[in-house]
């Protein structure tokens, strides 16, 4: 997608995605998947190099792990308008018998899921046996992941990060939603990590940051800078600094609609402020 | 009463340990994983030949199962080593999520199960770890009885693709299978027909009731013993013909009655063939620190446990 344009307008769709998904069932996470709409636009149309057709061992192609699942319904909306799977399997989003369940899962075979993920704190382990796979496969692709920074109050987290710097994981980005905000307030409320990024530099990374998090420039620039950090030792963390809700105004910024599905005229506002685009599902 | 001699006794954690030497030799696709316990998980060997193919995670067992979930994306069969107790209880979320309800075909490879790991104590043994993996969909739960069958179920497993719990152990116990066995997932073995007991036994208690079952012939009682070395999926139809056969069971595992191999045939009896069945195993309890055969004995899963509970299931025979 090389048009800015197009990306644009994607971001745009997604946006509408997301409120749609979470409107129609009054559940799921819009916060955090607003927040995370153009990085994973981005990510996965301007960055990541991967197939058009979804094979779970992903051996030549970039692969990406979902670690806060709970923001499934961007990941679900990229995704679909990736081609994994019918954009119209969006209405089925959280209902029974759907493949896209409230947190992603490979249990019902959707393509693009390469693991189930929810509980938090385990995607950044499984992307490290992933990039350990791909070391052995000699395979030269990378490992991304996503994580919130509330997440990172999971202590298996850190046991990853130790294992990465030390065991020198050169083909992992991991990328930290850097909004400051979880369930229960900001995350300086509710348990300060104090220097993040001295922190992942202490265990051995290189750090770096994007501070227009939901700029689509300065994040395709961002993570190609830190794809030219790989391969050179060290993993690579991107704080990527959001803000939670973005592109839905009244959304912005706060902690409420973590967990929050919008009402009708709630999301009438919404859609309002993003055009449809690419077309509704 | 078949006669079972040995020649030589050994601990099943060496079976493991010979079995996963084998696989790197034979299967290019067998990594190792260990939590910095290769001594007692009897590494060493596939550590020499494959050292490539063995990630030493350190002590951190949640990241462990994580790493061996991502390592299956690209192709690989991980085998995770360390003790039962932090193989199970302590990760079971990382289990539950990133291997079981992903379908990661992952071996959970674990040692000094129960209270036979000794003078540690509690802490380290646990008697939960059946039932905790049982409980899992899709998961296989095997227990092996001696060296050879280990060796065996280890070898086995890298074939058959899914989760799978192994489970073994810490003291010598003799050799009594034959080395050339094969190992079928979910296939009871008969190792002794009979009349009058059906005794069910997994992992190194299959010792104990073949003790058990000549003496049991001394007495003039003739005790069918089944090895259940795949808890899950359970053999049933080998356990309800035996059932149906004796009028009575008696089952015998190094485990918690509530959630092991004596819960599952409980439960397969209930419902397909009531049968008067008794419990070899520890009655809802920790262990403590004691010599293996202490232990044994204290927490009632010797031989002569298991004679005293086929006496009185027989009793309650109608």
């Amino acid at each position: 997608m090389s048009n800015k344009q197009q990306l644009n307008d994607l971001v745009v769709q997604v946006r509408r995605d997301i409120v749609r998904m979470v409107h129609k069932v009054n559940s799921g996470h819009p916060g955090g998947s607003l927040g995370c709409t153009e990085f994973l636009a981005a990510l996965y149309n301007e960055i990541m190099e991967v197939k058009d057709e979804f094979k779970m061992d992903g051996i030549g192609e970039d692969l990406f792990f979902l670690s806060n699942g709970h923001i499934s319904p961007v990941f679900y909306s990229v995704l679909s308008r990736k081609g994994y799977f019918p954009v119209e399997e969006l209405s089925t989003f959280r209902l029974i018998n759907s493949r896209l369940q409230g947190h992603p899962t490979t249990h019902e075979g959707l393509p693009g899921i390469r693991i189930a993920s929810g509980s938090l704190g385990q995607g950044m382990s499984v992307a490290l046996g992933a990039a350990e796979a791909k070391k052995l496969n000699k395979d030269s692709h990378l490992v991304y992941t996503l994580h919130g920074d509330g997440e990172l109050q999971e202590g298996q987290n850190w046991e990853a990060i130790m294992y990465a710097g030390s065991k020198k994981i050169d083909n992992l980005i991991s990328t930290v939603d850097y909004n400051g905000q979880q369930i229960d307030g900001s995350t300086k409320e509710v348990m300060d990590m104090g220097d993040l990024k001295a922190k992942f530099e202490a265990f051995g990374w290189d750090v770096l940051d994007i501070e227009k998090g939901n700029d689509l420039e300065a994040i395709i620039e961002g993570m190609n800078a830190a794809k030219a950090k790989t391969g050179k030792g060290k993993p690579v963390c991107v704080l990527l600094h959001t803000v939670m809700g973005n592109g839905v105004d009244f959304m912005m910024g706060t902690h409420e609609w973590h967990g929050k599905a919008p009402n009708d005229a709630q999301l009438e506002s919404a859609l309002a402020q993003n055009p449809e685009t690419l077309g509704d599902y | 009463m078949k006669k079972y001699t040995y020649t030589e006794k050994k601990d099943t954690r060496s079976g493991f340990g010979a079995g996963l030497a084998e696989l790197g030799r034979t299967n290019d696709k067998v990594v190792a994983l260990c939590a910095d316990l290769t001594p007692s998980l009897k590494m060493a060997e596939f550590i020499k030949e494959n050292p490539e193919r063995f990630f030493q995670i350190g002590i951190a067992e949640a990241n462990m199962m994580g790493i061996a979930a991502g390592l299956t994306i690209g192709g690989y069969i991980p085998f995770t080593g360390t003790f039962a107790n932090f193989s199970t209880g302590r990760v079971y979320d990382q289990i539950r999520q990133s291997i079981a309800y992903s379908g990661k075909n992952v071996k959970i490879c674990a040692s000094h199960a129960g209270v036979t790991l000794g003078e540690d104590g509690a802490t380290h043994q646990i008697l939960e770890d059946i039932g905790l993996m049982k409980m899992l969909p899709g998961m296989t739960v095997i227990n092996p009885c001696d060296y050879n069958q280990t060796k065996a179920a280890t070898i086995a497993i890298a074939a058959h693709e899914g989760p799978v719990y192994l489970r073994f152990g810490r003291p010598s116990i003799p050799i009594f299978t034959p080395a050339d066995q094969k190992f079928e997932i979910g296939k009871a073995v008969m190792f002794n027909e009979g009349t009058d007991v059906t005794i069910i036994a997994t992992g190194h208690l299959v010792w104990e009731a073949i003790q058990a079952g000549e003496v049991l012939a001394e007495k003039g009682i003739s005790a069918e013993i089944i090895n259940i070395h795949t808890i899950k999926p359970l053999d049933e139809e080998a356990i309800i013909t035996s059932a149906a056969k004796t009028g009575c069971v008696v089952t015998c595992e190094e485990h918690n009655y509530l959630g092991g191999l004596g819960e599952s045939v409980a439960g397969l009896l209930a419902t397909k063939l009531p049968t008067p069945l008794e419990f070899v195993a520890t009655m809802d309890t920790f262990g403590e620190s004691g010599t293996p055969a202490q232990l044994m004995e204290k927490y009632g899963l010797s031989s002569s446990a298991i004679i005293e509970k086929a006496e009185k299931v027989i009793a309650r025979k109608n």
